[in-house]
């Protein structure tokens, strides 16, 4: 038989179905409704990994997410690093392996889906235990919109390790009836296999859905595999349970040695023995439940060790009755074994000192040292813990607003008080939402609880060895021991932070979900300090841990950032453009012709332009339309020279400056009417010109009387260049009359092409004349092609963004964000000219009075000419002064500036570049040096227009 | 039994770190904030100056601020001349500190690069390159091929929102373990005399007109000789209480780890675009963080959704990443400049020195920065390393702007 | 993540607001009648207060209108909204 130890019956498996799966290379089977432990259980395997740093054998000891022990790496369906034995859901096919402390990731990438949903709720509640379920009821009754959320694959919590009742019937019974009432109520999103992982401000709880991983190579394709919930809750009620924390004693790391709860766990929800022959060693009465279960269940019980003087009178009768001998007043000294525990040491335990041992055989050792609450959730959302003497636990010390903690999450420990804090806990929540209790929201009955003994707050068994100190193991996953938080507090070291970093206790996979309060009290005790004032490390989002890709959700690959393309994107790909990315938008870079590579096609579409006619897609350029009686007002307020001066029908270029002076944005202005004005734009600062201007409008100028719309999206934009664009517009639109008497440059006009508004303005970024041509992006196609039409007889030539900047750069204009990089003045670009002297004042001015300004070593855009008129430099170059040995000297260098733009000329039939030269303008003239992959390139600094200094080619 | 896992054994700190001295009365000088800056200042006050009558006082516990929050990254491929002096200062102290300090610091130069996504990007990068050659800093431009050799799990592939287009390449950068280095220099600092006070938060000053006369403290008063404010985000909260305005902002700054896994990534990458930075610790965790939380914040955690987009970029850069889990977010509170360099200097009172506005990047600057401090305390002037970072170029305009062309600040 | 009350909207997500800084730091009337040092705290120094700060928000994702707010710098939490023309509330 394989599965020696499955029970005959009983369990929430399903037995009438077998699941095949392989672990560390061996055939296993197991059932619905088990995990990876409970089938490794199953099978008698314990050990399920050796420890990261000494090499030890580690198993399963807990049955959820608490576990340190039992890591395993899934290899298929898909290779996921680091999962938990205990929390990984048995599916057929299932290939895993134990893992010694460090995960494998795939070397493929993974195709599954992951997404998010955002949900709005009146009261969230965490957990769907015996509290969170009233509360969800309560909630559900009183017509809340509620959602509960519980990170098992079935509702129930603590109640599905146990035998118990309520409402007089089995209390899986009630649940089902809970579970099945909250379905009926519309109002309620009921998730199971869902952890609420963070909690942050206002109500927001994030919880990750795994909605496929239980199914294996079944899970639909299409169904995301995870997702993650966005919940905004008016109310949060945590009922998120307690941890069973284990006592520390020599040896305690071995497979076989688990949480007595976490026997139950597998005997009642899974129908597995962990064993044949049990010890079970506690400070408390609730591991009395897990020895007389599993004696029930036919395991040999050898002794029930009870650290406390007097054990637990009313308990060990029952054990009497049960005939499981009870050592009271004594403990677990260590225990033997090397793959799987074979003996515990059992000692007595008086007044703080321990006697001689005793050796007990057993093949399992169940622990319970008390209850740690979870209170995770709680202390996000920054609320101050309590250490709690009685419980020897942290528990919530203060009343938060929109989140409380109910049943065991709050140190509630038995059934019917969890059942009542869930329904006074809610009734609070909903009291504060002002929504009212439903009459019929009744309290489910438990039997009255036994008081329990008084549990003894025992951390470790004392030790006076150093040897048995280092193998007290405090967290297993670091295999760090007692020893270690002794050497800690020997260093110096006094706050737990540091004892923390010093052991790396609580850094692993299970962030000291057991070791956490047990280093608290351990480092307290050997400061001789009182717990409280040593307190915990903080309690860091997430709860348990989170794939990446489900974070990442749809946002990756394309969907990673909005893609924006013009309204001739399809015709561009068509016609093989490549493309660049520009902020967001796709731009065509060149378009080349068969055999051509940038060089050459950037080559063939400069000369198209600087001799024929070209066209280019501008329509990415910000628009923003600036209309109001003070419109003019406020752009002579931003822009660095008169705008109000402009006439209607006239454009303008200008510059806008940060308070600090320095350039961020340039474009033309169009004056459309007295009180509207067209803006362009760069591409990249399209928005933030628009919210630059609404920030001075709303927050320091709410007197003008102006409004700013984007309409980017709204206008297409093609500049058609070039001496023959003349022709091509002329002939295009014969309304208008195109000459430059009637047309001048720097003008614009409104026209139509049959019946579609058009607009037409004479703006050249290329020295060329030009006109730019507007229309309604859904025109843009058919008037795009119209002007190809009309340019055939002309050689029009598309052109993208290389062959644009090649153009402007031999006109020396600057790109803003190329050329400058947020240091540099309109002086510096040798733009005094369009900075106002009449204006007093305009955003920037006063910035350039300041010393640093006044300079004149600074920076200025001049143009290179490479001597040798073959060597093109890289951009990004830097330039240091002339070495008449033509030798770079040793470091340091000084700099003198850097090359920011840089392009072969067809005009000049040589490279050339534009640079910022310290004092650029007086060295007009001078040769400098440019080192280019270790050897100094001569250049000549010019001035920054190269092409056309006289502007003679405007008007064709 | 030996270690299964490489870099599973953390090298062990030592028997004995630091005492825990009372506060003396009066100390020469009174370093305010134990962490990185004001441990690493104390040392070299010790060492290099014999000035030994010093107190580091810090609120909380020793160097818990951002010193042990931040993703360690240790570079000095900054763009100005003023930065790479500084940061190169520091990266050559980083690589004799392991031996200065007798601490096993961890510092591993795995080298790092700063990934160009635009042509932009590519322009800026080669422009920094350049000029880290002519200050005599290590760094090269490197092509995609090449990207992928270094760090094989990058996403080289043409067809993802922002292919990589090439990187900038530094091999001595690297990191190092965060609380080794600052233990390191507290347990020297301590043996050489110095006290480190704990628990012990200034909450005011006395002053005697241009001077301060010392220290109020939740310890009581402490009189000072000279103070020297290593308070990082906290910086303004002491200035304000000195009437001295300083022009940072603080902001949560957040970052995450892994689980352990097996090594994939060998080296530092960081990219602006796609906005993340990763390297994978020794014991094999990734380490990640990308930019500040947008408001100002003494809270020391952010919002998630700064974490969503995080890993966002980090699959999209890294698709090997998709199933690696976040174990933990934590956040610091970091003092940001307007131009992304430090503030170091004098102040309006003759023995107060300043060092904050490290911001996102502060940590590489630990053993320069304790360096010049202790220079700039011990001779009463300005080290000429930080004498470009005075308060008053935000008077002249004389800005040291790191935004610009090396804008990923860490 | 903040739950902001934008004064217009209502409560939305923090995604949807843009930070401003510190609030109530008017444009100077005659920048040129300042000093350096003047003008330098205008363009660069901003309070960087901890606990409740006055500063400015923009619902850039949402109708796009700034406003003002008093938030506790270390608890994060909002104490209030106001219009950017509403005077500073007077215990900050
Ligand atoms: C998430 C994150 C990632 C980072 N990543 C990097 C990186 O990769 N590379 C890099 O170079 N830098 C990085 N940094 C920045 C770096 O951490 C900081 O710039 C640097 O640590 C600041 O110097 P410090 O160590 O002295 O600061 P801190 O460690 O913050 O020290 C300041 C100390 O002053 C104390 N203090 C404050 N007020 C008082 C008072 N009134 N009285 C007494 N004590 C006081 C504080 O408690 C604190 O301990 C990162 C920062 C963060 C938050
Ligand atoms: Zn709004």
């Amino acid at each position: 038989m394989s599965t020696p130890f499955r029970t005959a019956e009983g369990g929430r498996i399903d037995r009438a179905t077998t699941l095949q799966f392989t672990f560390d290379g061996r055939s296993l089977t197991g059932h619905p409704g088990d995990t990876l432990a409970s089938a490794l259980l199953a099978s008698g395997q314990h050990q399920v990994a050796t420890s990261i740093r000494l090499g030890r054998p580690r198993g399963i000891s807990a049955a959820w997410a608490e576990d340190p022990g039992g890591l395993v790496q899934v290899e298929e369906p898909f290779p996921e690093p680091m999962l938990l034995a205990s929390t990984v859901e048995l599916f057929d096919g299932l290939v895993a392996h134990g893992l010694p402390g460090q995960g494998r990731l795939a070397d493929v990438p993974d195709s599954a889906r992951y997404d998010a949903v955002h949900h709005h709720v009146d009261v969230l509640v965490v957990g769907a235990g015996p509290a969170g379920l009233v509360a969800a009821l309560g909630a559900a009754r009183a017509g809340a919109r509620v959602a509960l959320v519980d990170e098992q694959s079935e509702a129930g919590g603590s109640l599905l390790s146990g035998t118990d009742r309520v409402d007089g019937v089995p209390a899986l019974d009630w649940v089902a009836d809970a579970v099945a009432e909250l379905a009926r109520h519309p109002e309620v999103l009921h998730l199971q296999r869902t952890t609420a992982f963070g909690v942050y401000d206002d109500g927001f709880v994030l919880a990750l859905e795994r909605r496929t991983d239980h199914l294996g190579a079944a899970a639909p394709r299409r169904v995301s595999r995870q997702r993650v919930w966005r919940i905004r809750a008016r109310s949060i009620v945590v009922a998120t349970g307690a941890h069973e924390r284990p006592v520390v004693f020599a040896d305690n790391d071995r497979p076989g040695i688990m949480l007595a709860r976490a026997a139950r766990t597998f005997l009642h929800r899974y129908g597995v023995l962990p064993g044949r022959e049990a010890v079970v060693f506690t400070t408390n009465d609730s591991a009395y439940d897990a020895a007389l279960d599993l004696a029930r269940a036919g395991v040999q019980v050898q002794a029930v060790v009870d650290a406390r003087p007097a054990g637990s009178p009313q308990r060990r009768a029952e054990c009497e009755r049960a005939g499981i001998r009870v050592l009271s007043g004594s403990v677990v000294t260590g225990t033997e074994g090397v793959e799987r525990i074979t003996s515990a040491l059992v000692a007595p335990f008086t007044d703080g000192e321990v006697g001689a041992a005793s050796v007990i055989p057993c093949d399992v050792l169940l622990v319970s040292g008390g209850w740690n609450p979870a209170v995770h959730l709680f202390s996000q959302a920054r609320g101050r813990l309590r250490y709690d003497e009685v419980l020897g636990a942290f528990v919530p010390g203060e009343e938060l607003d929109g989140l409380a903690v109910a049943g065991s999450a709050a140190g509630v420990l038995d059934l019917a008080g969890c059942l009542a804090d869930g329904q006074r806990v809610v009734r609070a929540a909903l009291s504060a939402l002002a929504i009212v209790p439903a009459a019929d929201d009744r309290l489910p009955s438990a039997p009255e609880p036994v008081v329990p003994a008084a549990p003894l707050v025992l951390w470790r068994v004392p030790d006076t060895s150093e040897a048995h100190a280092r193998t007290q193991f405090v967290d297993l996953q670091r295999d760090a021991t007692v020893a270690d938080i002794a050497r800690a507090v020997g260093a110096g070291l006094r706050s737990i932070e540091h004892v923390k970093r010093y052991t790396t206790i609580g850094t692993a996979h299970d962030q000291g979900k057991t070791s956490g309060v047990l280093t608290s009290g351990i480092t307290a005790e050997l400061l001789g300090i009182p717990v409280q004032d040593t307190g915990t490390t903080t309690f860091r989002p997430p709860y348990t841990p989170v794939a990446f890709a489900a974070l990442a959700g749809r946002d990756r690959g394309r969907l990673f950032d909005p893609e924006r393309v013009t309204a001739l994107h399809d015709w561009h790909v068509a016609a093989g453009a490549v493309f660049e990315d520009v902020g967001q938008w796709k731009r065509p870079r060149y378009y080349p012709q068969p055999g051509e590579d940038m060089e050459t096609a950037v080559l063939r579409e400069c000369a198209a332009a600087r001799t024929g006619v070209g066209i280019i897609d501008g329509s990415t350029l910000g628009k923003i339309d600036v209309q109001g009686p003070d419109a003019a007002v406020l752009l002579d307020r931003l822009y660095t020279n008169m705008m109000s001066s402009l006439k209607v029908g006239a454009v303008r270029y200008g510059v806008m400056c940060g308070v600090d002076g320095m350039v961020i944005d340039d474009g033309t202005v169009l004056r459309l009417a007295e009180d509207r004005f067209l803006v362009l734009t760069t591409t990249g600062g399209a928005a933030k010109v628009l919210d630059w201007m609404e920030e001075w409008v709303q927050t320091e100028w709410p007197d003008l009387r102006v409004h700013c719309t984007s309409v980017t999206e709204q206008w297409a934009t093609f500049p058609v260049v070039g001496p023959r664009s003349r022709d091509v517009v002329g002939t295009l639109f014969p309304d208008v009359d195109v000459s430059t008497e009637a047309f001048p440059f720097m003008t614009w006009r409104d026209t139509a092409l049959d019946g579609v508004p058009v607009r037409l303005a004479r703006i050249s970024f290329s020295g060329e004349l030009a006109f730019e041509v507007h229309v309604s992006p859904w025109y843009a196609v058919a008037v795009w092609q119209r002007l190809l039409e009309a340019g055939r007889p002309y050689g029009i030539t598309p052109y993208g963004t290389e062959t644009m900047h090649v153009l402007r750069a031999e006109k020396g204009y600057p790109i803003i964000g190329q050329d400058t990089d947020g240091t540099v003045t309109p002086h510096d670009l040798g733009m005094a000219w369009a900075v106002s002297k009449k204006k007093p004042d305009f955003i920037g001015k006063r910035s350039f009075a300041r010393p640093a300004n006044q300079d004149p070593r600074r920076k200025q855009l001049v143009g290179l000419l490479p001597v040798d008129r073959h060597t093109l430099l890289p951009e990004g170059s830097q330039i240091v002064e002339f070495v008449a040995d033509g030798e770079l000297p040793p470091p340091p260098v000084p700099m003198l500036g850097h090359v920011t733009s840089s392009y072969r000329s067809a005009e000049l039939a040589r490279p050339f570049a534009l640079a910022l030269v310290k004092g650029g303008r007086e060295r007009v003239g001078d040769t400098v040096h440019v080192p280019v992959n270790g050897t100094l390139v001569p250049v000549e600094v010019t001035g920054s227009v190269l092409v056309d200094p006289e502007g003679a080619r405007r008007d064709g | 039994m030996s270690p299964r896992i490489p870099g599973a054994d953390l090298p062990e700190h030592p028997d004995a770190l630091w005492r825990n001295p009372e506060p003396k009365r009066s100390y020469d000088v009174v370093i305010v904030g134990g962490g990185g800056h004001g441990l690493a200042t104390a040392h070299y006050l010790a060492k290099n100056h014999g000035i030994t009558n010093v107190a580091v006082l810090e609120k909380g516990w020793l160097a818990g601020g951002n010193m042990a929050r931040n993703t360690t990254i240790i570079r000095s491929n900054y763009l100005w001349d003023e930065s790479s002096g500084i940061y190169e200062h520091s990266l050559k102290l980083w690589e004799g500190l392991e031996e200065d300090l007798g601490y096993p610091i961890l510092f591993s130069q795995r080298g790092v690069l700063n990934l160009a996504h635009t042509l932009q990007d590519v322009r800026d990068s080669v422009r920094r390159v350049e000029a880290n050659k002519l200050n005599g800093v290590d760094a090269e431009w490197v092509e995609p091929d090449e990207v992928r050799k270094i760090c094989p799990v990058v996403n080289t592939s043409t067809d993802i929102r922002y292919p990589v287009l090439g990187a900038t390449y530094q091999p001595r950068a690297g990191i190092a373990k965060h609380d080794y280095v600052a233990w390191g220099f507290a347990r020297r600092a301590s043996e050489a005399g110095i006290d480190l006070i704990q628990d012990c938060e200034v909450t005011g000053f006395t002053t005697q007109g241009d001077r301060v006369t010392g220290v109020r403290t939740s310890r009581g008063d402490i009189a000072a000789g000279t103070v020297a404010l290593c308070a990082a985000g906290h910086t303004s909260v002491l200035t304000d209480m000195l009437g001295i305005r300083v022009p940072v902002q603080s902001h949560p700054l957040q970052a995450l780890v892994s689980e352990l896994l097996e090594p994939v990534h060998p080296t530092v990458v960081m990219s602006n675009a796609v906005h993340v930075y990763v390297s994978q610790a020794h014991k094999g965790e990734l380490v990640m963080g990308a930019g500040v939380d947008s408001y100002n914040g003494y809270g020391q955690r952010g919002a998630f959704h700064i974490i969503e987009r995080q890993m966002a970029a980090a699959v999209e850069l890294f698709p090997v990443f998709a199933r690696a889990h976040l174990l933990r977010t934590w956040g610091g509170i970091v003092d940001v400049s307007p131009d992304a360099s430090p503030i170091v200097g004098r102040t309006p009172y003759e023995n107060v020195y300043l060092n904050c506005g490290w911001g996102t990047g502060g940590f590489k600057a630990t053993p320069g920065i304790g360096w010049a401090l202790a220079h700039t305390l011990a001779h009463d002037e300005p080290h000429p390393l930080v004498a470009p970072f005075s308060l008053d170029r935000f008077v002249t305009g004389a800005l040291v702007d790191e935004h610009g062309a090396a804008a990923v600040a860490h | 993540m903040q739950l902001i009350a934008c004064p217009w909207c209502g409560p939305r997500e923090e995604v949807e607001f843009t930070y401003g800084g510190q609030a109530h730091v008017p444009y100077p009337d005659d920048p040129a009648a300042l000093s350096d040092e003047q003008w330098a705290h205008y363009v660069f120094f901003r309070d960087n207060t901890k606990g409740r700060f006055a500063e400015r928000w923009n619902h850039s994702a949402g109708c796009r209108r700034w406003f003002n707010a008093v938030r506790d710098t270390t608890s994060y939490r909002f104490q209030r909204v106001y219009r950017v023309d509403d005077p500073k509330p007077v215990t900050p």
